[in-house]
């Protein structure tokens, strides 16, 4: 289920999101080429969350438009999504099914044949590290565990595009590495979007960032320009490092530069 | 898709203690109710013969024996109905489906799908203790159809108007008091249908009943379709009106 790839596999443009008065995400442009890793970044309630909802098309944006592989999210929205793997926040798990079977049907849901099922399971398992787990039930797992089913049901129909909120929260540091090694392996094949508020990891994995705060871009491009702008700017005496530096300066100011 | 959704939803519920617990239940409750029936069929059996028109052995036990499987839906249906969509709202399930490449109609075709089956489960469960009467005499299968058919309508009814009020909240509980508050108006509305003849047309009962006396109308039945479909596209609509913000 590869798109184009001359075609961004996500684009969005001008997509704003209000909830009764409040503006949630104003205006935001994201292009994203396959192969590429984006790094949402911003304080909490920033609008990464809600962001991510957009993009799946579990929250109607309030205006702008949504495109995944080229096909329009609230036009043709059945056929943008199979091309889409999500896993928000809190990971969607049936805490009744069995590891395998909960991905069986998932991968069903994203129609996957009944011929490839047992192997794009057994791939999405190997790939999160889950085949000593496959037969026990999601409900009593460890967090780690659960993280990782949830990150193997965003993978396991092979989707182009790869939108993970927050895929590290509450994890130790061992799980947070195997993970971090896992969406590196991942944004080399796909497009991979993740939000994080651990500027080391978006350091890490990450060829793009958009900063956001209070639902503005603040800044989007590639990391090198991020910290090219950060020399320019002039680092100031006592500052941390040059991303967690920026990061501070972008949220803090009124207007978007 | 719409299968994929109602063998998850049925493999959920045979997962959890509850089917069993509503099936264990129901049968014993059915059995004992039929026992009955059938001990005061026996005990009137010598009389009938001298009635011109007797009623048969399938209008006085089979026809009560669903006639008591119907008022045993209206309670449990809400039970099993409730986690449909509101668990998943509560557990945070929903993006999983609303995120995959299938309409709201499919998911909630599913959906309802599953829970009927589940029902027509505990018809057939029903049926069969009616059909042991086979082994001590006939039954009169025209009957029996008519008040099956009727049961199978019903159960549709009751499973699209239970899913809608799982679709309103995110508390299982608050959407099984709904539709258990639903049902009893239901049944309130055949008590005084007997006074006000309009109600007779809303009354799901009224229209059950006359299926079970072995009259199969084509406008009962065009009332469950309605009635049926109704509640699915209201689903479907609260579920669409959830996605924007």
């Amino acid at each position: 289920m590869n798109c184009n790839d001359i075609l961004p596999s996500l684009r969005a443009r001008k997509l704003s999101c209000r909830f009764g008065a409040r503006v949630a995400v104003d205006g935001l442009d994201l292009d994203l080429h396959p192969g590429e890793v984006l790094g949402l970044l911003g304080p909490n309630g920033a609008g990464k969350s809600t962001t991510m909802q957009m993009l799946s098309g579990n929250l109607a944006p309030y205006s702008g438009r949504v495109e995944i592989c080229g096909v329009d999210l609230s036009e043709q929205p059945e056929a943008a999504k199979t091309h889409l793997g999500y896993l928000p926040e809190i990971p969607p798990l049936y805490r009744e099914l069995k590891v395998s079977e909960f991905l069986r049907f998932v991968a069903r849901l994203h129609r996957v044949s009944k011929a490839d099922l047992d192997a794009a399971v057994r791939q999405a398992m190997q790939r999160c590290s889950l085949g000593e787990v496959a037969q026990r039930l999601i409900g009593n797992l460890s967090k780690g565990y659960r993280q990782r089913v949830g990150i193997a049901q965003a993978i396991v129909h092979n989707p182009s595009v790869i939108i993970l909120d927050e895929p590290t929260a509450g994890l130790d540091p061992l799980q947070i590495r195997e993970i971090r090694e896992l969406i590196g392996e991942l944004g080399r094949t796909h497009s991979v979007i993740l939000s994080t508020h651990i500027l080391a990891e978006a350091e890490a994995l990450c060829d793009q960032v958009l900063i956001l705060n209070q639902g503005r871009t603040m800044f989007s491009g590639g990391m090198d320009d991020l910290c090219q702008q950060w020399q320019e700017d002039g680092p100031r005496a006592g500052a941390g490092n040059g991303l967690e530096e920026m990061f501070v300066r972008l949220t803090h100011q009124e207007s978007p530069r | 898709m719409i299968f994929t959704i109602a063998a998850k939803e049925l493999r959920i519920l045979f997962a959890s203690p509850l089917a069993w617990i509503i099936l264990g239940v129901l049968q014993l409750l059915l059995a004992w109710l039929f026992l009955n029936q059938v001990d005061a069929f026996i005990g009137v059996q010598g009389q009938l013969h001298q009635f011109a028109n007797p009623p048969g052995v399938t209008e006085m036990v089979v026809a009560p024996l669903f006639g008591a499987t119907a008022m045993i839906l209206l309670v449990i249906t809400p039970v099993l109905a409730m986690r449909l969509i509101a668990e998943e709202r509560r557990n945070h399930t929903l993006p999983l489906l609303l995120s995959a490449p299938i309409s709201l109609g499919a998911i909630v075709m599913g959906k309802f799908l599953g829970l009927w089956l589940f029902l027509c489960l505990l018809i057939a469960l029903a049926a069969a203790m009616a059909l042991v009467l086979l082994a001590g005499g006939s039954l009169d299968v025209g009957l029996l159809l008519a008040g099956l058919s009727g049961l199978l309508m019903l159960a549709a009814c009751l499973a699209s108007l239970d899913l809608y009020f799982s679709s309103l909240t995110a508390h299982p509980a608050v959407a099984a008091i709904s539709g258990i508050g639903a049902a009893l108006g239901l049944w309130l509305l055949d008590i005084a249908a007997q006074d006000i003849a309009p109600l007779h047309a809303f009354s799901l009962l009224q229209h059950f009943g006359r299926s079970n006396r072995g009259l199969l109308d084509s406008a009962d039945m065009g009332y469950f379709l309605l009635f049926t479909a109704t509640f699915l596209v209201l689903t479907v609509l609260r579920l669409d009106r959830e996605r924007l913000p």
